[in-house]
């Protein structure tokens, strides 16, 4: 019965990660991804974590992806001709690939200890708890918690800085629109989308 | 095991039917007292006092022309309804109407089920509602449409931050994530007693994660006509519909669930204590207030939206958080 | 404990199954009439100018790189406050630390203008 549900759900991963290569679309393929992150979250419940399901969904789903979405909407970028702009990506990618690949034939054929010592059924119910994981993650494993807040403050700093624009730019912006005013050509849609002028790459 | 998957199936169908039904009767609920508040009568054709205005409303949806775009993404166009519609329903799994009641000398819980990370579950569910309201806008390639989507997921996802900080001083006090030890642990008193400010900010963000008025600017009819569902007709418009009321019921029996004690309360006199009825009381309260709240208040300007989520709700539930730390180590240093 | 799981998944079989047989059914019902002006994209009656893809103010994608970080900073406060009886007064310190460094990243997101919607 589990080992059933287990390669449906693992075939829902699977048909994800493909349908969101495959995808032409980028939107398309950002939902394929979304299904992928739902059935690893399946996964994990199965694993017997459901802290680590429940935050998969709200991490990767219910946030990163929707920022790729919102980047994909932004910049009109639904469908980028593939063979454009990468040279030399595919080959690196295929390397790569290759080299996971391998790995995992690797790992997955020399018979691993799955089963540490000491781990019983009992152990594992008792893992489940988000009690038990929380108590490690704020005794053993305090320092790594955190330099995560460390982490997140250079994120936050480098997402500022790479989209707010430095005030000289803006009153470039600010005139490019104005002028657009009163031309009256575009004037209507400056109210919608700002940099109308120069189309800036962003970050 | 086969009965207790029997036992799931009914209790699954009866989440299904009681909030469809709900979801009929809120709108009639809030056209009459809207027209009420604001001096008219309201529905009255269709049976006594308009009871089947809502079922003639169904029935008109489902005759309706379904219509596609031209230059819509047709799978995704589809797709974004039901993405709409499904997470509200799923919200109900975990919200515990009730303690267990015994039927046909059966103990029968009346939660669907009761998971160690319940609340993180409702917060997860609620993170994935906003895809359907960003993929309706993009998909119809409509302008209005666009935008209405783009300004409700950054709207939803930044009162999301507040929400979900507010619930962390309840949870500090219960240390559980469980709903059902959550509404135990009001066994003497009630949350909002003792986290008003965190209740506060949990109802403000509440209407702003539901699109609800006063922050109803996805679908500010002067500017977006509909928002993110213009180009929607029939039952594909209705299951955002849908989705809307069932979140704000969804959103109702969270708030009674994590300040205002779940199903308890005292015996009422003359019928005595039935199970759920303290539970409907305060939810119907609540949706009352909902209500009474877009009569009431106008419209937020976007950057008024904005600054409120982020420069005002963020930083008080973050004190929250705080104060009820240090007031708790004290208490527990006594 | 798997099996708490299994009514969630009952609940939403039957919730995407009334939402797929209610479009169904509405597409088999419904009357069909579809022309070219019909399915163009409403603009308030005009004839529509440009694509509805088009850019966006980059002030909405700040909004979502803001999110996932406070967001997953907030994640953490669950797991604390799950056991922060146990932990007392030592929890206490551990959450000021991680807060006091929030709050110099959301001190310098602030000065720097990003909360701002202009």
């Amino acid at each position: 019965m589990e080992s059933i549900f287990f390669y449906a759900t693992a075939a829902i991963a699977l048909i994800g990660a493909i349908g969101m290569v495959l995808s032409r679309n980028a939107i398309h393929s950002a939902l394929f991804l979304v299904l992928n992150f739902a059935a690893t979250s399946v996964l994990y419940l199965m694993l017997n974590a459901p802290l680590l399901a429940v935050l998969q969904v709200t991490v990767y789903a219910g946030a990163i992806m929707v920022l790729f979405l919102f980047v994909i909407m932004l910049l009109n970028a639904e469908n980028v001709s593939v063979d454009s702009h990468l040279r030399w990506q595919p080959i690196a990618a295929l390397i790569l690939g290759g080299l996971l690949l391998v790995e995992t034939v690797v790992t997955v054929g020399r018979p691993l200890p799955l089963n540490p010592a000491g781990v019983t059924p009992e152990t594992l119910n008792q893992l489940a708890d988000p009690r038990v994981l929380a108590q490690f993650l704020f005794t053993d494993y305090l320092l790594p918690f955190e330099v995560t807040s460390l982490l997140l403050l250079v994120a936050m700093v480098g997402a500022v800085v790479l989209t707010k624009a430095r005030p000289a730019q803006k009153r470039d912006q600010r005139r490019v629109r104005f002028a657009d005013q009163v031309e009256g050509s575009e004037g209507a849609s400056a109210v919608m989308s700002e940099p109308q002028g120069e189309n800036r790459p962003v970050a | 095991m086969i009965e207790f998957l029997i036992e799931a199936v009914i209790k699954s169908a009866i989440i299904v039917l009681v909030l469809l039904t709900s979801f009929a009767y809120i709108t009639w609920l809030e056209r009459k007292v809207l027209a009420r508040m604001q001096a008219r009568i309201g529905p009255n054709r269709a049976a006594p006092f308009g009871l089947l205005l809502p079922l003639a409303d169904g029935i008109k949806l489902i005759f309706k022309e379904d219509t596609t775009p031209l230059e819509a993404d047709k799978f995704v166009y589809l797709l974004a309804p039901i993405l709409a519609a499904v997470p509200a329903f799923i919200i109900f799994a975990v919200i515990p109407i009730g303690d267990t009641i015994t039927l046909f000398g059966r103990t029968i819980t009346l939660y669907l089920t009761d998971l160690n990370v319940g609340l993180l579950f409702i917060f997860s569910i609620t993170s994935i509602g906003v895809y359907g309201i960003a993929l309706a806008g993009w998909s119809s390639s409509n302008k209005y449409a666009l935008l209405g989507g783009l300004r409700a997921t950054a709207q939803m996802i930044s009162y999301e931050l507040p929400f979900s900080l507010s619930v962390v001083g309840v949870l500090m006090m219960v240390g559980s994530f469980s709903l059902v030890d959550i509404v135990k642990a009001q066994n003497s008193i009630w949350f909002v007693i003792l986290q008003p400010v965190a209740f506060v900010i949990f109802m403000i963000c509440a209407a702003a994660e539901v699109n609800r008025s006063p922050f109803d600017l996805p679908e500010a009819e002067q500017e977006l006509t509909a928002g993110y569902h213009t180009e929607y007709s029939g039952m594909k418009f209705a299951l955002f519909y849908a989705a809307e009321y069932i979140k704000i019921v969804a959103m109702s029996a969270l708030a009674v669930v994590l300040f205002f004690g779940g199903w308890q309360g005292p015996p009422i006199p003359l019928i005595g204590s039935i199970p759920i009825i303290w539970f409907v009381i305060k939810v119907f309260i609540f949706l009352f207030a909902f209500i009474w709240v877009r009569a009431t208040l106008p419209r937020f300007r976007y950057d008024q939206l904005m600054s409120l989520g982020w420069k005002v709700l963020l930083p008080l539930a973050l004190a929250n958080v705080v104060i009820t730390a240090i007031a708790i180590v004290l208490r527990d240093l006594r | 404990m798997l099996q708490s799981y299994v009514p969630i998944l009952i609940l939403l079989v039957l919730a995407t199954g009334f939402a797929l047989i209610s479009i169904l059914l509405a597409t088999f019902i419904g009357p069909r009439h579809p022309n070219t002006r019909k399915l163009s994209p409403y603009e308030s009656g005009m004839t529509p100018i440009g694509p509805a893809m088009r850019r966006y103010p980059v002030r909405f994608y700040l909004v979502a790189v803001l999110f996932i970080l406070f967001d997953i900073e907030i994640i953490f406060f669950f797991p604390w406050a799950l056991i922060f009886r146990q932990l007392g007064f030592f929890g206490l310190v551990e959450i000021m630390v991680f807060i006091l460094i929030l709050l110099v990243g959301y001190a310098y997101v602030w000065k720097k203008g990003a909360l701002d919607w202009e």
